[in-house]
This record gives structure tokens, C-alpha cells and sequence, in this order.
């Protein structure tokens, strides 16, 4: 197991995940959503090949109301 | 005549915020209303709780999505966002707030100047949520914004245009679409901008708050088409005396 935040909570997951998998476990579509790891952006392209690592600070943005 | 951003056209010169409506189907109806084809959408955690689509909404009514920074405090951070909200929304479109006061929520023009000269160099179309100095402007549009977009007054205020006289001279100085965003809080306020030499308005709160959003909403789609109207309509001079609008040739002999 590891230890992230993510979205500023602890969140512990299993070895190997990948960010592909923590995001689709968690929203329904991907469109609007973009991921940032440790201040920085990880293209949508790159999500199946970045595994995630003990530390990580993850954001998970979708769009919202604003402006 | 379209209004025309960057490489795109629009039919409307009502561009509308998302922010502050009590719901997705009120936000529906109401940006039905305005007429607009180009709205803002932040970026904000995931929240489990959350039901309905913003993206779908704008699907339906055929709105571009116009994302935004708001919230960032530093150039950093809005570059930050700006390429997150480029993955997100596959746009190369940004709209560009660097507040740096919490109660005003004026734009910190330091760290928007760095920050927009970093995103244009990125490719990104960006167009700035700035004060109403015209040499910022000029700034803003010297680094290659595609447009720049003066506050009336702060955000959410409803306070209207404060320095008419700033934008007007924004207008004169740069070479790009000016876009009369904050401040808006009823009609005569957009037709006024519009008046005044702008493209374009950018509003939300003054829609979204109202009591109701949907008429607020008509009434800002006709104020923008009325100033805008007006604007190109060639209005007569402002004189102190009065001028006859009766002929006085003709008149009857009477008493």
C-alpha cells in the first residue's frame, strides 16, 4: 500500500495504481477533467502510464461554476 | 457585425459567467435567455456530492466553454491552472484572473502582466480580467492578449462602471476586442458599456443573483444589442440648451 493526498485528503492506495484508474474510479466521464501531480499537469494522454507513487500530492479538477 | 476573438467569430456580445446560480436547470434557462455562445467555467476539486453536468449544459445549448483562473493569487498559479484547464477542456482558450486582494478582488496587474506574457508565449488565447487603467491595458495588449477585459466595478458588486472615462480611453488605446467584465449589476450597465466603445460584455453575478434569472438574462441580451446599436447609430451631441424637435415655421395664431 501507499500513502497520497489527494485533493488534500489522505487516501491510501494500492501498489501499481495508475492515475487513469484513480480517476475513472471516481468520476463518470473524463471530459473536463484534468489531473495535477505534485504542482504539475499530467496530460490525459500520459494518465495509463503515470503510476502513482507513495507521496504524491494529486489534484482531481473538474469544471464548476465560476467567472 | 460578429464580434471577432482571436481566429473566432461570435454572433453575440453577451459572454456569461456560470458562477453563483442556484442550480443547474435555473443556470440552463437563464443562459438560454442571454443568447450567449461563449461562457466561463472554473476548475475546482472533484465533489463526491455533486449532481448534474456543467459541460452537459453547455453542450445542449451549443456554448463554448471559456475557462478561467479564478482564485489564482500568482502568475505561477494561474499558468498552472491555465494548462490544466487546457487538458480538461481541450481549449487553448483562457480566461486570466490574478486577484490580489480578497475584499476587492482587484486584479493583481503585476502578476497578471507576468502571467499573460508567459501564457501567450504557450500559445494559449488569453484574455485578461484586468483593472481599468488604460496603460495596463495597453501592457496587456502588447504582450498579445486577444482581448482585454476591464472591470466596472468589483466583482459581483453590481456597482456598474465606475470610470466611464477609463474605459472609453481603453478603447481608444488598444487594438483588441475590449470586454467590459465586472461590475455589471442591471441592464442600463451593459447598454452603457457597449455605449462607451466595447465589444463585448462579460457578466454572471448580475444574471445568477438575480431574483430572476432567466428575465435578467433576456434583459441583458437586449441591453448589449440595444448599446451596441446605439453606439454605431451615430447619437446626436450633448447640449446644455434645448433644440426644438417641433418645427417653428407654421405655427397658428392663436389666443
Amino acid at each position: 500500500m501507499i500513502e497520497i493526498r489527494l485533493n488534500g485528503e489522505a487516501v491510501r492506495l494500492a501498489d501499481l495504481t495508475n492515475l487513469r484508474e484513480l480517476v475513472s474510479e471516481r468520476v463518470e466521464r473524463v471530459e473536463g477533467v484534468a489531473v495535477a501531480r505534485n504542482d504539475e499537469v499530467v496530460p490525459r494522454s500520459e494518465w495509463a502510464d503515470a503510476i502513482v507513487v507513495d507521496g504524491d500530492r494529486i489534484e482531481i479538477l473538474v469544471a464548476a461554476q465560476g467567472g | 457585425m460578429p464580434l471577432t476573438i482571436a481566429d473566432r467569430q461570435f454572433g453575440s456580445r453577451l459572454i456569461t459567467g456560470t458562477g453563483g446560480a442556484p442550480n443547474l436547470e435555473v443556470l440552463e434557462r437563464a443562459l438560454r435567455a442571454s443568447g450567449t455562445e461563449l461562457t466561463t467555467v472554473a476548475l475546482r476539486r472533484l465533489d463526491p456530492s455533486a449532481t448534474g453536468s456543467l459541460l452537459a449544459v453547455l453542450d445542449r445549448l451549443g456554448i463554448t466553454a471559456l475557462p478561467n483562473t479564478a482564485g489564482c493569487h500568482t502568475a505561477a498559479e494561474a499558468v498552472l491552472t491555465a494548462q490544466l484547464a487546457s487538458d480538461a477542456f481541450a481549449t487553448d482558450w483562457i480566461k486570466l484572473e490574478v486577484i490580489g486582494d480578497e475584499r476587492t478582488l482587484l486584479p493583481d496587474v503585476s502578476e497578471l502582466l507576468d502571467a499573460a506574457a508567459r501564457l501567450v508565449d504557450e500559445g494559449f488565447v488569453v484574455l485578461p480580467y484586468t483593472s481599468d487603467d488604460p496603460v495596463v491595458a495597453r501592457r496587456l495588449a502588447d504582450v498579445g492578449c486577444a482581448a482585454v477585459m476591464p472591470l466596472g466595478s468589483p466583482i459581483g458588486s453590481g456597482g456598474g462602471i465606475r470610470n466611464p472615462s477609463n474605459i472609453r480611453l481603453i478603447r481608444e488605446t488598444v487594438d483588441v476586442p475590449v470586454i467590459l467584465d465586472a461590475g455589471i449589476g442591471t441592464a442600463s450597465d451593459a447598454a452603457l458599456a457597449m455605449e462607451l466603445g466595447c465589444d463585448a460584455v462579460l457578466l454572471a453575478s448580475a444574471v445568477t443573483r438575480a431574483e430572476d434569472p432567466e428575465r435578467m438574462a433576456t434583459a441583458m441580451r437586449l441591453a448589449v444589442e440595444a448599446g451596441w446599436a446605439a453606439r454605431h447609430a451615430g447619437r446626436i451631441p450633448e447640449r446644455l440648451h434645448a433644440v426644438a424637435s417641433s418645427p417653428m415655421e407654421g405655427r397658428a395664431q392663436l389666443g
